[in-house]
C-alpha cells in the first residue's frame, strides 16, 4: 500500500504532544542516570526553538522490548503522571526550550547483541521540516559500527556525544550548514 | 516587500510543473513531501541539504516504544468532553484504520490527535488571531488502536486559520495526527485535510507533496455509515505508515 505523506508537526503542538517528564526516562537521583542533551540550529546557525525530538533506546542490557508507561496517565483527572520509576519504557519526548535546547535524563542504552555499538535512536520534528528526520546518538566513536566506520571523521562526529562533567553528554544537531547532522533513512 | 498569494502559486506551480515533467520523463511517482520546498518559507533553513545515509544494519530502529492502557484514559478520545460545557462547532467523529506498507494493521499504538478550534483558533499562546478561544475546547486526544488497528475520536471539526507565511495565507481545515508503528522508523506525523476545501490550492504545506495521487491519501473522506443521527458527521481517514515494521516479533506478540 502506499504511504501516508507526513506534514510538518507546524508550530502548534506544545500543547499536545510535549508532557511533564518527557524526556525523564531514569529517576533523578538514579547513581546510573545520564544527562544527554543539546541544541538544535537550522542552516543560519540559530537555535531552532520549536523543534520535538524523540528518543528511542535500548535498555541497559541491551534489550529492546519496551515497556508502557511513557505517558502514563491519572485516571481520574487525565493529567500526567509521570512513569513508574520502577519499568524503562525506552522512550522519551522533549520540545526544545527557547534557546533551542533540549536534555533528557537516561540509562547509556546497553549493546543490542554481541559487537553491537550502542546508541539512542533520535527522531527529529520541527515547524517548518515537512518530514521528520532520524539521527542516532552514539556515546563513544568506534570502528566496529558499521555506519560509523562508513561515514568521514567530520561527517561521523555529528552523531557522537562529547562527555562532560557530572555524567552529561552533549550532541547538537544542525538540520543543514556546514556542520551538519548526519541523518538516516532505513528499508 | 511580502511575498504575495500569486508569488507563491507561481512557485507552487513551477514546482508541479518540473515534478510532473520528471515523472513523465520516467522518475517514478514521489510518496512523500519533498522537504526542501520554498514556497512554505521555514523550510527553507530547516531541511538537510545532504543525502539521507541508507542504514541496512538497524536493529533498534526496527523496533519501536509500547503504549497501553496505563498511557492513556478512555475519555482522552472524545475532544468533546474534556470541559464541562459543550464546545462550539460541528460534533464530527473521525475513524480510521493504521496499517503498514503490506495492509497489515498496527495493532494496540497509540495515536495523538490536535487541532484548532471551530474558529480557527489553537488553544495556544501563540496564537494570537483575532478568532475566539472556545473555553470547551482544547482540541487535543489520543488513543490506542484496536485489534483491527482502528482508532476513532470525536471532535469538532475545525476551522481554517491564517498564517503568516505570505500576505492573506490561510491553511485548509486539518487535524494534526501523530501516529506510531511497531518500528520506530514508522513513525509518522502529519495532518488529516477535509474533502473538497477550496483552500488546498493556495497551501504551500498541503502542496510541498508533490504528487496528487499521493495528496488525495491526506484527505479524510465522508462517510455517511459513520454519522450518527442528530448527533454528529462521520469523517474515515485510514493511515499508511511507511518504513520496515518490526514483522519478526510479530508471532511473539
Amino acid at each position: 500500500m502506499k504511504p501516508t505523506p507526513s506534514q510538518t508537526v507546524g508550530p502548534f503542538y506544545g500543547y499536545a504532544l510535549p508532557y511533564p517528564g518527557g524526556g525523564e526516562l531514569a529517576p533523578a537521583g538514579h547513581p546510573d542516570a545520564v544527562v544527554v542533551h543539546g541544541f538544535v540550529y537550522d542552516g543560519a546557525g540559530e537555535p531552532v526553538p520549536d523543534a520535538l525530538l524523540e528518543f528511542w533506546q535500548a535498555d541497559p542490557g541491551g534489550g529492546l522490548d519496551g515497556e508502557p508507561g511513557s505517558m502514563r496517565k491519572d485516571q481520574v483527572n487525565r493529567s500526567f503522571a509521570g512513569r513508574d520509576l520502577v519499568r524503562f519504557t525506552g522512550f522519551a519526548r522533549v520540545a526544545t526550550d527557547a534557546d533551542g535546547q533540549w536534555a533528557v535524563r537516561t540509562f547509556r542504552p546497553g549493546a543490542t547483541g554481541p559487537g553491537r555499538v550502542p546508541y539512542i535512536s533520535v527522531c527529529v520534528f520541527a515547524r517548518g521540516l515537512l518530514h521528520h528526520l532520524y539521527t542516532r546518538i552514539y556515546f563513544e566513536d568506534s570502528a566496529s559500527d558499521p555506519l560509523l566506520a562508513s561515514l568521514e571523521p567530520d561527517r561521523r562526529a555529528t552523531l557522537v556525544a562529547t562527555a562532560g562533567p557530572g555524567g552529561t553528554h552533549r550532541l547538537d544537531i544542525h538540520l543543514q550548514g556546514e556542520r551538519e547532522t548526519v541523518f538516516l533513512e532505513f528499508r | 516587500m511580502p511575498d504575495s498569494q500569486g508569488d507563491i502559486d507561481r512557485e507552487i506551480a513551477d514546482i508541479a510543473t518540473a515534478a510532473a515533467k520528471a515523472v513523465a520523463g520516467g522518475e517514478p511517482e514521489p510518496e512523500h513531501v519533498s522537504r526542501d520546498y520554498p514556497p512554505y518559507r521555514s523550510s527553507v533553513l530547516r531541511h538537510p541539504r545532504l543525502p539521507l545515509i541508507l542504514t541496512e544494519e538497524a536493529d533498534t530502529e526496527l523496533r519501536g516504544p509500547v503504549f497501553g492502557v496505563t498511557d492513556v484514559t478512555e475519555l482522552d478520545r472524545d475532544l468533546t468532553r474534556h470541559h464541562p460545557g459543550e464546545p462550539l462547532g460541528e460534533r464530527i467523529t473521525v475513524s480510521g484504520r493504521v496499517l503498514d506498507r503490506s495492509g497489515r494493521p498496527v495493532r494496540g499504538q497509540l495515536v495523538e490527535v490536535w487541532q484548532a478550534n471551530a474558529s480557527g483558533r489553537y488553544a495556544h499562546d501563540r496564537d494570537q488571531h483575532p478568532a475566539p478561544l472556545d473555553p470547551n475546547f482544547t482540541g487535543t486526544g489520543r488513543c490506542l488502536t484496536d485489534d483491527e488497528g482502528r482508532y476513532h475520536f470525536t471532535t469538532i471539526k475545525p476551522g481554517a486559520y491564517p498564517w503568516r507565511n505570505h500576505v492573506n495565507a490561510w491553511r485548509p481545515a486539518h487535524i494534526h495526527f501523530s501516529v506510531f508503528g511497531t518500528a520506530f522508523a514508522q513513525r509518522l506525523v502529519t495532518q488529516m485535510y477535509f474533502p473538497n476545501d477550496p483552500l488546498f490550492r493556495y497551501d504551500p504545506i498541503f502542496n510541498s507533496v508533490p504528487s496528487e495521487s499521493a495528496r488525495q491519501r491526506m484527505i479524510a473522506a465522508y462517510d455517511h455509515d459513520l454519522s450518527s443521527p442528530e448527533w454528529s458527521l462521520g469523517y474515515r481517514w485510514d493511515i499508511v505508515l511507511d518504513g520496515p515494521s518490526a514483522t519478526w516479533m510479530e508471532e511473539g506478540r
